[in-house]
């Protein structure tokens, strides 16, 4: 069907029918049974090959020779792939994914070698005989406030680099209270539990790629010029998806690495699973961040100046600017503005996004930072954040599509129980705990993709087909755009057939910026108002439509944001300093929600990942090698269930025809800003100690 | 992964037999943590000889109402047991502070005492690391150093054991049952495990093809006033920074008698000698307890990344018993 | 180095030839095509592997193949369910209670580690019944230990969860020990 015309419309808003109510899982029972097939699960024709990577054990310097003798004697191992004997790419501009090309090594953990073999087993012991001689040359490995920074030319997601309102150096020197502190953000990696995988195929003329990823589109846009393919020659599968989290929204060098392999060995299908130790130098990871935050105001609290200087490291062969400081454009009233971003060009792996990036670690520091300006001025921290409500966005003065911030923290207050807490730090103890309380407020912009295609077929009998590129990484895209679409064709949920994740449906956008629900599903909604005006409302069988939504939000018009209040109750122990989150609850405006069960999972799983940032999280670089050694899931803690205890989100009823024809806007990403630094507060809360730095380990309270 | 030989013994002395003349051969117990190296390249043996299964696998109550332990008894069976959660509450809170419950099933007495150090040095075959290849030098000195040890530590290693149950037993006077191809012989734990001195890649005085087939714990009193607390990274399914094995018999609150182990501080399972010293006969408070804990660290050697052990064990000690005076187990 | 074993696979005895450096969990994916269990690290730090062996909850990526010659594993396609690859499921189709369970409170969203969360829950339920302790159990000389929401987070505690489900997760364990109880 790829002859299809497609009809370019902007959808009408959507009657909810269906969306707003309970729908079971579309897919759940095929994961609590294990059904579910993801990467390299597929049952493939022919004999599978295993392929396993061998990577650079220097941040810099060049591979001189890799001897694969060893390994090609080994039983089982059929090719050794290097940058000599791969198959030649169409296209290097791409430094991360110009695999096996040319000898430079840009990072500890590159990809010099591939290892193709009968079985696993095999693989994995050829890649350890493989013999890689390198020259290694002085690398900058270590990001920290000496690292020398540049302004690039914009931030990640396209937003400016510097902005300034006022005159904030000015506003400094008069103001009564300032506050002026550094908050330092680890690498933190987003470690979905389906490590990064894929099965490929080459069969002399179609490239069959089962993927881990959040976007089969852009896999197969991106890497068919990489590969000298035409897009129609690359065919990416991904029906379930174990997790990604930004990670996979992008191919990285593995799906390259996977991609030649096939190339090499044509016929045979070939699989790679990057390994959990892998992971932490090939598929992306949220850069660690430093943010110097200064906030001018009146004694009473009422801001005067803000000013947000964010710094990061990138890889040199990369460009990726975390925009730490862009949530400090909109956040806060404030006459005098100012905030910058910089990053360091280091000899690291390619940073890029993990869940809000941005907004994340930057939210952070200005939440401590304005928890801070709360004690100084003796306020409490939910008036103090009211009484800085700004009534149109501060910088572009354009109205917000409703700014529901103060009523988040409102309600959140009653619901947590805020009320009667000590305005003093270190005044509650239970037992062996100190207790403490704290918040902060949560913000993420809505986002709409373009370009998003959707196709609805008659299937007769009421049934219709609804096929859409999209994927579905465990946020419940499969059921809610099923709702989408039965009330977009006015029918009901079980009357629709609805096929994701494969480039042979119309084109989709990633499973990223908190967007897919609202790109694809106003795709959808557009393909079935067109639907409907073509064939009407009793289609004989086959009758299809396909529709690409134009863009409905009004964003000239408006500041389109999220808002969100978290309230956390943290546990310190006298005795080792270990924290604990005894309560974490989240308050959300984030327009209509369409399913309450796959909506409240999201947010609580994005609550608990920001837990996990609050207390765990860390992935430490070795100065002398720039090697991430904390690489496992041992070491590299992430929280486990004991971690997390009272856990609430839930949200203000609302629907936002501003954004999107179903009312929603977007709630993959705002459940884990914020919540790190409502945590760091209430440690403070608990102990008197303010930590400025995460996460926030036991040795940090142990005088406390 | 080499290429492997699996054998399963079918008794004891074949296992030692076919060990003992195999410099290439090795035990394998419920392999969480050999498996575990074989993978990543740290241990490349060529035979495994498996030694799950050989009856050593009871439990059996000894006349001085202490217990014999063997050497394939389960993680989680060893916990569970009614004798080992009434008299020697120590080691089934040090079992249950370990791993998951999946591994404790699957994991091993002794297996447990012999596994190696996580040190991510260690673990990573592409960097130096003294103890798994003599001579290339430490990563970890200068590198990452959180869980480094603060006692009895060398310019050759700086790593710490993982064991929890290691702790308790080491603290209960518990010996270990030893096959070696010259017979048995037997071990008590304070003495099973190693400072790293000039030989790190020894982690114990056990020999090449020396079999461990029972854990024997004396009847004691002061066992069953004993716990086990264990500081951490995260609230579960995470190693030590550091733990602490305690075990208390008092006279109102004069210690009569007191044992003492820490985890996470040292090479091997840290008996606490001085600091029982300086707690038998005294009375007991936050303060004698804190003090106690920093004669024995008066020793202790720090970084910036590992100070905070001492601090933590000194503070963990006194809490620890001091729940044991309250009545916690 | 090639050996034959053979394994009981959710009720169904499978013959298979494995290297004797493939792991359980590799012979279940590989060789069986039973990819219920899954490899999220591949070195016991995650739990996603977890099956039942012999009756008892098991990570399959440190164990070998060949140790486990004659092993019965129930993976979650096993414990019930319309059954997935290389696996019998239940007679009828039905859920088991306790995955039941986490349908019922959306105890995961992107499903990869939840065969190994269902088939921890069942053990964990037995182990509770059993009178095993945890680290939690306050008294630890009781035979009864209670099923508290902190005995449940500390024993599912092996099965780490990316997505974060881990309230829905503790709901379901929750539910599914009081059916228990009740039946
Ligand atoms: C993610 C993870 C977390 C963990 N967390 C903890 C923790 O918090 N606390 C803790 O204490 N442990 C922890 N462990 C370690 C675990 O407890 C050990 O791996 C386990 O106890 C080893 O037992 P095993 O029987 O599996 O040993 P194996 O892996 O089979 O063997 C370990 C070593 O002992 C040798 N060996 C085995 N049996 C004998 C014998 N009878 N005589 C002589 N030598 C023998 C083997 O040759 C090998 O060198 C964790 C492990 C993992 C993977
Ligand atoms: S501390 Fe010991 S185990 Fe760690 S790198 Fe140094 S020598 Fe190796
Ligand atoms: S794959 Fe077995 S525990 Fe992670
Ligand atoms: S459901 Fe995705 S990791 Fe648990």
């Amino acid at each position: 069907m790829s002859a299809d015309i497609v009809t370019q419309l902007v959808p009408d808003v959507v009657d909810a029918r269906a969306m707003g109510r309970h729908l079971d899982r579309q897919d759940g029972v095929e994961k609590v049974t294990g059904a579910a097939t993801y990467a390299v699960e597929h049952p493939v024709e022919g004999e599978v090959l295993h392929a396993w990577l061998v990577t650079s054990t220097t941040a810099r310097g060049r591979v001189l020779r890799v001897d694969a003798s060893d390994a090609l004697d080994h039983p089982g191992v059929l090719r050794v792939l290097d940058h000599e004997s791969a198959p030649r790419l169409a296209d290097t501009e791409d430094r991360e994914l110009t695999v096996l090309q040319d000898d430079r090594i840009a990072f500890r953990g590159q990809i010099v070698a591939l290892v193709v073999a009968t079985s696993s087993e095999a693989a994995r012991e050829g890649a350890l005989l493989v013999r890689v001689h390198q020259d290694e040359e002085p690398a900058e490995v270590v990001f920290d406030e000496h690292s020398a920074t540049y302004a690039p030319e914009e931030v990640n997601a396209g937003a400016e680099t510097d902005t300034e309102v006022g005159d904030p150096d000015a506003a400094f020197a008069s103001a009564p209270v300032v506050i002026d502190a550094t908050y330092v953000t680890p690498h933190e990696f987003n470690s979905p539990m389906e490590p990064h995988a894929a099965t490929a195929t080459w069969d002399g003329a179609l490239l069959t790629l089962h993927d881990s990823t959040q976007a089969v589109h852009a896999v197969r846009t991106t890497l068919a010029p990489v590969l000298g393919l035409a897009p129609e020659q690359v065919r990416v599968l991904a029906p379930y998806v174990g997790g990604g989290f930004g990670s996979k929204g992008l191919p990285h060098a593995p799906e390259v690495a996977v991609a030649l392999a096939a190339l090499a060995l044509p016929g045979r299908p070939v699989r790679l699973a990057v390994t959990r130790q892998q992971m932490f130098a090939l598929t992306g990871y949220r850069t660690a961040t430093r943010s110097r935050v200064r906030l001018g105001a009146e004694p009473d609290g009422t801001l005067l100046v803000v000013r947000h200087d964010a710094s990061s490291q990138t890889s040199r062969i990369k460009e990726f600017a975390e925009q730490s400081a862009t949530a400090a454009r909109m956040m806060y009233a404030a006459p005098h503005r100012a905030t910058t971003h910089r990053v360091a060009a280091l000899d690291v792996p390619v940073p890029s996004w993990m869940r809000a990036p941005g907004e994340m670690p930057g939210m952070h520091a200005q939440e401590v930072a304005l928890d801070e300006l709360a004690v100084a001025a003796g306020i409490d921290p939910i008036d103090l954040r009211e009484r800085n409500e700004p009534e149109v966005d501060p910088e572009s003065g354009r109205p917000f599509n409703g700014r529901r911030l103060v009523e988040c923290l409102r309600v959140g207050a009653d619901r947590f129980g805020w009320s009667g807490r000590p305005a003093e730090a270190r005044a509650r103890a239970e037992g062996d705990w100190w207790v403490g309380t704290g918040v902060a407020s949560a913000t993420y912009p809505m986002l709409f993709s373009p370009g998003n295609t959707a196709r609805i077929r008659s299937l007769g009998e009421g049934r219709y087909g609804v096929d859409v590129g999209a994927v579905d990484l465990g946020t419940g895209a499969r059921t809610v755009l099923v709702q989408i679409a039965a009330d977009a064709l006015q029918v009901a949920p079980d009357c629709i057939d609805l096929a994701i994740g494969d480039t042979d449906l119309p084109f989709a956008t990633v499973a990223g910026g908190s967007s897919g629900t609202s790109s694809w599903g106003s795709a959808i909604a557009a393909a079935a108002q067109q639907f409907r005006h073509d064939h009407g409302s009793s289609p004989d069988p086959g009758l299809h439509t396909t529709a690409a939504s134009g863009a409905y939000a009004d964003t000239e018009g408006h500041a389109m944001h999220s808002f969100g209040a978290v309230f956390a109750e943290a546990r310190v122990h006298r005795w080792t300093g270990e924290v604990r989150v005894s309560r974490l609850h989240g308050v959300y405006s984030v327009g209509r929600v369409i399913n309450p069960m796959t909506a409240r999972s999201q947010l609580l799983g994005a609550l608990t990942m920001g837990l996990s940032a609050a207390l765990h999280e860390e992935g430490w670089r070795d100065p002398r090698t720039g090697h991430v050694v904390t690489q496992d899931l041992a070491t590299y803690h992430v929280a486990a269930h004991a971690d997390v205890r009272d856990l609430q989100a839930e949200w203000l009823e609302e629907e936002d025809h501003l954004a999107t024809p179903m009312g929603s806007r977007g709630i993959g990403e705002i459940g884990i800003v914020g919540t790190s630094a409502a945590i760091a507060n209430a440690t403070f809360h608990a102990t008197g100690v303010r930590v400025r730095s995460l996460p926030l380990t036991a040795d940090h309270f142990l005088d406390a | 992964m080499k290429e492997l030989t699996y054998h399963r013994a079918t008794d004891a002395a074949e296992a030692v037999a076919l060990v003992a003349a195999d410099s290439d051969a090795r035990f394998l117990g419920g392999g969480t943590n050999l498996v575990d190296h074989l993978k990543l390249g740290v241990a490349r043996p060529g035979t495994l000889v498996d030694v799950s299964r050989l009856p050593l696998d009871a439990v059996e109550e000894l006349p001085d109402g202490g217990l014999r332990i063997g050497a394939a008894v389960r993680n989680s069976d060893l916990a569970a047991h009614p004798v080992v959660r009434r008299g020697f509450p120590a080691v089934a809170r040090a079992l249950l502070a370990g791993a998951s419950g999946q591994i404790r099933h699957q994991a091993t007495t002794a297996g447990n005492l012999l596994q190696r150090t996580r040190c991510v040095y260690f673990q990573d075959v592409t960097t130096p690391c003294n103890k798994r290849e003599p001579g290339s030098g430490c990563s970890a000195l200068g590198g990452y150093g959180r869980y480094n040890a603060v006692l009895g530590a060398s310019e050759a290693c700086v790593a710490t054991h993982p064991s929890d149950l290691a702790v308790a037993l080491t603290a209960l006077d518990a010996v270990a049952v030893v096959l070696g191809p010259d017979g048995e012989r037997r071990i008590p734990l304070t003495e099973l495990h190693r400072l790293p001195g000039h030989h790190p890649e020894r982690d114990t005085v056990l020999d090449h093809g020396d079999l461990v087939t029972a854990v024997e714990l004396p009847g004691s009193a002061v066992a069953p006033a004993s716990t086990y607390a264990k500081a951490r990274d995260r609230a579960s399914y995470a190693f030590a920074l550091v733990s602490v094995a305690a075990a208390v018999d008092l006279d109102g609150d004069v210690v009569r008698d007191v044992r003492l182990a820490w985890g996470g501080v040292a090479h091997r399972p840290w008996r606490a000698y001085v600091a029982e010293e300086a707690l038998r006969g005294a009375v007991l408070t936050e303060e004698t307890a804190r003090e106690a804990a920093a004669a024995e660290l008066a020793a202790a050697t720090t970084t910036d990344q590992t100070a905070y052990k001492v601090a933590m064990v000194r503070n963990l000690t006194a809490h620890t018993l001091l729940r044991l005076a309250g009545g916690a187990r | 180095m090639d050996a034959d074993i053979a394994l009981i696979v959710d009720g169904e005895r499978r013959a298979v030839t494995v290297d004797t450096r493939t792991t359980l969990l590799d012979a279940l994916r590989e060789r069986l095509g039973a990819t219920q269990p899954k490899k999220g690290c591949d070195h016991g730090q995650c739990g996603s592997c977890t099956v039942l062996l012999d009756g008892r909850r098991h990570l399959t990526c440190l164990a070998l193949a060949v140790a486990h010659d004659g092993a019965e594993i129930v993976t979650a396609g096993g414990l019930g369910g319309p059954g997935g690859p290389g696996s019998l499921g239940s007679p009828d189709g039905a859920l088991h209670p306790v995955q039941q369970a986490f349908l019922d409170h959306d105890g995961f969203q992107c499903g990869y580690c939840t065969p190994g969360q269902v088939c921890s829950a069942v053990g964990v339920l037995d182990e509770l019944r059993a009178g095993h302790p945890s680290l939690v159990t306050e008294d630890l000389a009781a035979e009864d230990p209670t099923g508290s929401d902190d005995e449940i987070r500390e024993r599912m505690s092996g099965n780490l969860c990316r997505c974060g489900a881990y309230a829905g997760i503790l709901a379901a364990v929750r539910q599914a020990g009081t059916q228990e109880a009740r039946a």
